[in-house]
């Protein structure tokens, strides 16, 4: 069994970062914090996880809209070696 | 020969513009005015006999010995108590002056036992110097009145050993109230007085009670100020006088006092607050003082150890055989899982050069970013919140800074408890009339305690720290308390305009947050009205604002306080984080962080990573690594499977422990090097010996970006400096180091980092401890930042919405837990369980209201369940009326608390810090250990016995 949550764990932190720049009444600005933030601090792999959780759930998707956002403008991050 | 003392003044240096000359003994000297006689005198090295006085605290003028002539005056005044002045002219000895003295030796000594030889204060007691300077020949009393030696009379106390550090020997006490005054001006405890009056006088702590059942903390500032053997180490009383003296810096907490270690051959006498240590100042606490015989306690690991399997017991092995097993482990999961497989973890109590060379491992001999520090899980939220909004990830003041603070802002930390030294610095300074708020679920001992009272104490509901911050901006902001022309001068306008709209609207109103936040909206007013308008405004945070889901956003809104009332860049205002560990800034500055190269640069930032990589001689990655939480979740999902791990202990400090073992036991290859069997240890595969900070040289940087030596006193108990083992595990991975002192890191870390190109192990011998930055710009450092301009070029303002955290109470778990720590134990205490501080603090305890307990039937001392969503633990109750109802606290200073098995995996948006601050619980009265505590205590046995039966290896 695994104790991993998975993409649950991911999808929480995300929208936590999602929240914070949610405020920003700046709507680009905001979107793009997002999509930096995830981009300095996530590594690949997690990247790769939450962008592969937002492509396999067109409706259903338990992100917030800013963080979709943000990760549609985000490059694909390199493979983990 | 014993050791000669410092040079004391006799009274306080003081400061002033205005300076006064005068004439001692035919000398012409000029000194600061208010600088009193005595001390002028010491300066051209004319001293003056003297008992009362000692230059750590005020003049006190009781003992007569230090009287002087000066011409045209009547009479002769005691010279602590008199200051210089303009065309004075002092003679500090004459045949009238010799006599007088005399005079108050011999009645001293008729009531002091003439045991000098058998003294512990022998060849370092003042009594014996005055006597001796004095030129004391006879005692025409005689020795047969009333006294206070003779056993069996009247006066005869008998000494009071409770204390496991000093001894209290009331025979040798001359009365001078030096120890008094040490304990009230130095500590601010208040815990001694002069019980008596006249000759029948004596110290006695609290009300006649024994020094360990009083008041007292411990810090030994009185001992330290006695100069009779009244009050004295059993350090010296067991070892004798020391012969050497070696400064380095204490190993313990972020105020980073400098002592001189005491010591003849590698017998450590005692430790010596040093009088010039820029962060302390010659005191110190319980801690750093006494607490360092876990560097020779039995316990340390003293050669490596190997095993295949974590069921397997351990086999003894020599270094190479046991560096050279780790290497090819790493290789083959590497080999086996991807190159991102492994990683390094280092602690923030290591040494910097140690931080350094582990992240420079990682980054050049793994090959990739995996490495993290323990600050991830206590000040990561500062790093990000300070560096985003000011622009440098650390505190912007000295702690002397606070003397010239007016009103001081105390939110999420307990300095008394957790930064002592610097505690009773703030606390000076409240007593000369610094007006100070407390944001605080608790009633720490800021909000009361004698001589200090809170003027504001907003005894928030755990977790609501941003509610209340924005809170109090958007009063500063509506209210007009604003500092616009600063704002308009130094900080981005658009981010202002932006979180200006923001504050002000009616949702961020004290009344709007005051049911959240659970305190009346009026409080949060006067604690803004009172922030912004009395002066000088400091604040000073901890853990207690870090270590929430919003710990990021908390530090946001802290600095956009300041930046709004323009509270930043000079003397007694800043921002200033409160520092766990030791060394938790410097592991920040060096690079310990996966994402960030040493000297907070990004690892996509290709200048930065290519003057590394030309100064390494390798490709470095350009993606940022996993932080210490992703890590276990990546090993559980079977993509991490190799740590090394030094100096940490991530079982018993990381949240959700049951989460943290099964990552553990999820991963092939587990590398520990530290100085005990820790619970980390008890899931590794690779069992290296680590150093104390007794045994090894490096610098550690405190919560003030003060780097200070760190010395070896003694040789390492198994032969290497921790930054020797990761060089010799590069070394085996294929990658060349060739350090041959730590002095080299530090040389390489100045060559690849502006703000600390001025650095070197030369400098710090000639300074001392020198701030960063240090460069061309400020070649001695710098004290104060941002004063002209913010590190980031203008200061930036952001929202800082109140989120509420996910661990929501309900009728499951009716209750919030809160963890913290205590003066006499640090952190997870594998260091100072194993002295006798473990006296203070046996266990770690539930603190619960009176309401709280008795609405579930638990009495006081019950033993009781704590249940989370995470887990289970058992712990004895104590209630307490300084927690609010609704709230229990627990601290983590032993393994089989589990405290953090029930603490969740919630943690800080921006950094993944935990979230052990806040955890929805409930407390029943139970009879017996959970079922965790009993697995756990099961497994530790087992592991403890693979340790003493490890075997050496045929
Ligand atoms: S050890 Fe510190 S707290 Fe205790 S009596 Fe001495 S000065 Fe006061
Ligand atoms: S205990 Fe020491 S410092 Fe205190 S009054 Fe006695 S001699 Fe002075
Ligand atoms: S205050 Fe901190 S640094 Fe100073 S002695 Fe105590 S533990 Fe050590
Ligand atoms: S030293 Fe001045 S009166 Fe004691």
């Amino acid at each position: 069994m695994s104790h991993s949550s998975g993409p649950d764990s991911l999808i929480k932190m995300a929208n936590q970062i999602g929240s914070f720049f949610d405020s920003f009444t700046d709507r680009e600005l905001a979107r793009s914090e997002v999509a930096k933030h995830l981009s300095r601090f996530w590594d690949p792999r997690m990247r790769r996880a939450i962008m592969a959780y937002d492509t396999e759930h067109k409706d259903h998707n338990a992100l917030m809209p800013i963080v979709r956002e943000a990760l549609s403008t985000m490059p694909a991050p390199p493979p983990n070696n | 020969m014993s050791l000669p003392r410092p040079t004391d003044y006799g009274t306080p240096a003081k400061e002033s513009d205005k300076y006064v000359t005068l004439e001692i003994d035919g000398v012409e000297v000029t000194v600061p005015a208010g600088t009193s006689i005595m001390r002028a005198a010491q300066m051209i090295e004319h001293p003056i006999p003297k008992l009362c006085a000692t230059d750590s605290i005020d003049a006190f003028g009781s003992c007569r010995l230090c009287l002087v002539e000066i011409e045209g005056r009547r009479g002769y005044p005691a010279s602590c108590t008199t200051p210089a002045d303009n065309g004075l002219k002092v003679k500090t000895q004459t045949p009238k002056l010799a006599e007088i003295r005399k005079g108050v030796m011999e009645l001293y000594i008729s009531d002091h036992p003439l045991d000098c030889l058998t003294c512990p204060a022998n060849g370092n007691c003042e009594l014996q110097d005055m006597t001796g300077v004095v030129g004391l020949r006879d005692v025409r009393y005689g020795m047969n009145g009333a006294n206070h030696f003779t056993e069996g009379t009247d006066l005869f106390m008998e000494k009071d050993t409770s204390n496991p550090y000093f001894t209290y020997d009331p025979s040798k006490c001359i009365v001078c109230n030096r120890c008094v005054r040490a304990c009230e001006e130095t500590q601010g405890t208040f815990a001694l007085t002069i019980d008596g009056r006249g000759f029948d006088s004596r110290v006695s702590p609290s009300q006649m009670e024994a020094f360990m059942g009083s008041e007292c903390v411990s810090c030994g500032a009185c001992v330290q100020a006695c100069p009779t053997s009244t009050l004295i180490e059993n350090g010296i009383i067991e070892h004798g006088q020391a012969e050497q003296r070696t400064t380095t810096t204490c190993a313990y907490c972020g105020v980073g006092c400098s002592f001189d270690v005491e010591s003849k051959g590698e017998q450590i006498v005692r430790l010596m607050p040093n009088k010039d240590g820029g962060a302390n100042h010659g005191h110190s606490c319980i801690k750093g003082r006494f607490a360092w015989s876990y560097a020779t306690h039995p316990d340390r690991i003293k050669t490596p150890k190997i095993r295949k399997s974590i069921d397997d017991p351990w086999q003894e092995v020599s270094w190479d055989e046991a560096i050279q097993y780790a290497a090819s482990e790493f290789k083959r999961v590497q080999a086996k899982y991807g190159r991102d497989s492994i990683g390094g973890l280092v602690s923030s109590r290591c040494t910097n050069e140690e931080g350094y060379v582990v992240q420079k491992l990682v980054r050049a001999a793994f090959g990739n970013n995996n490495v993290d520090t323990c600050a991830r899980v206590c000040h990561s939220p500062t790093g990000y919140g300070l560096k985003q909004t000011l622009g440098e990830s650390a505190g912007t003041q000295t702690f002397d800074s606070v003397m010239k603070s007016d009103v001081i802002f105390v939110i999420g930390c307990n300095p008394t408890d957790g930064h002592p030294v610097f505690g009773s610095l703030m606390k000076k300074r409240i007593r000369q009339g610094a007006k100070l708020i407390v944001v605080d679920p608790r009633a720490i001992d800021l909000v009361k305690s004698t001589h200090i009272k809170a003027d504001v104490h907003i005894p928030l509901r755990p977790g609501t720290n941003v509610a209340v911050v924005t809170a109090m901006a958007h009063v500063i902001m509506t209210e007009g308390l604003h500092k616009e022309q600063f704002i308009q001068e130094r900080c981005d306008i658009d981010s202002y305009n932006m979180w200006k709209e923001f504050v002000s609207r009616e949702e961020n109103s004290p009344e709007a947050l005051a049911a959240e936040i659970g305190v009346d909206p009026q409080l949060i007013r006067e604690a803004a009205r009172l922030y912004a308008t009395a002066g000088n405004g400091a604040i000073y945070y901890g853990l207690g604002v870090t270590e929430h889901s919003q710990g990021s956003t908390a530090v946001i809104g802290i600095a956009n306080l300041a930046m709004a009332t323009g509270n930043v860049g000079r003397e007694g205002v800043g921002v200033n984080p409160l520092r766990g560990q030791n060394n938790v800034q410097g592991s920040c500055d060096m690079g310990s962080f996966p994402h960030e190269l040493p000297g907070y640069r990004h690892v996509s930032d290709t200048t930065a990573r290519s003057q590394f990589e030309a100064a390494w001689n390798v490709q470095l990655n350009p993606e940022p690594g996993l932080r210490i939480p992703n890590m276990f979740e990546a090993a559980l999902d079977g993509s991490f499977m190799g740590l090394y791990c030094e100096g940490e202990d991530i079982v018993q400090s990381d949240p959700n422990t049951q989460h943290v073992e099964a990552a553990l036991r999820a991963m092939e290859c587990v590398v520990v090097q530290d100085i005990f069997l820790n619970e980390t240890a008890k899931f590794a595969h690779v069992l290296l010996p680590g150093a104390t900070f007794l045994e090894k040289s490096g610098t550690f940087t405190n919560a003030e970006r003060r780097i200070s030596p760190v010395r070896r006193v003694m040789a390492p108990i198994a032969g290497y400096e921790d930054w020797e083992v990761t060089q010799m595990l590069a070394n085996a991975l294929g990658y060349p180091m060739n350090y041959t002192h730590a002095s080299e890191i530090m040389d390489e870390i100045a060559s690849l980092t502006p703000t600390f190109t001025g650095v070197s192990f030369e400098k710090l011998d000639k300074l001392g401890s020198v701030q960063w930055p240090c460069n061309d710009q400020a070649p001695e450092g710098t004290p104060t930042m941002h004063i002209d301009t913010f590190v980031r070029g203008k200061g930036r303002f952001m929202n800082t919405l109140y989120v509420p955290t996910d661990e929501k109470v309900n009728a499951r778990f009716p209750l919030i837990l809160t963890t913290g720590r205590i003066l006499s134990q640090y952190n997870v205490g594998a260091q100072s369980r194993r002295t006798p501080n473990s006296e203070f603090h046996s266990e770690d305890v539930l603190e619960i209201h009176p309401t709280d307990a008795e609405a579930r039937g638990i009495k006081d001392g019950d033993w009781v369940g704590i249940t989370s969503r995470a887990g289970e633990t058992v712990l004895r109750a104590v209630v307490a009326e300084r927690m609010q109802a609704g709230v229990v606290y627990t601290t983590f200073h032993h393994p089989f608390s589990g405290a953090n098995v029930i603490t969740t995996d919630n943690s800080d948006w921006a950094t993944n810090c935990p979230e052990y601050k806040v955890t929805a619980v409930e407390v029943t009265k139970v009879s017996q250990p959970s079922e965790w505590q009993q697995r756990y205590r099961e497994f530790s046995r087992k592991q403890e016995d693979f340790l003493a039966n490890a075997v050496a290896k045929v």
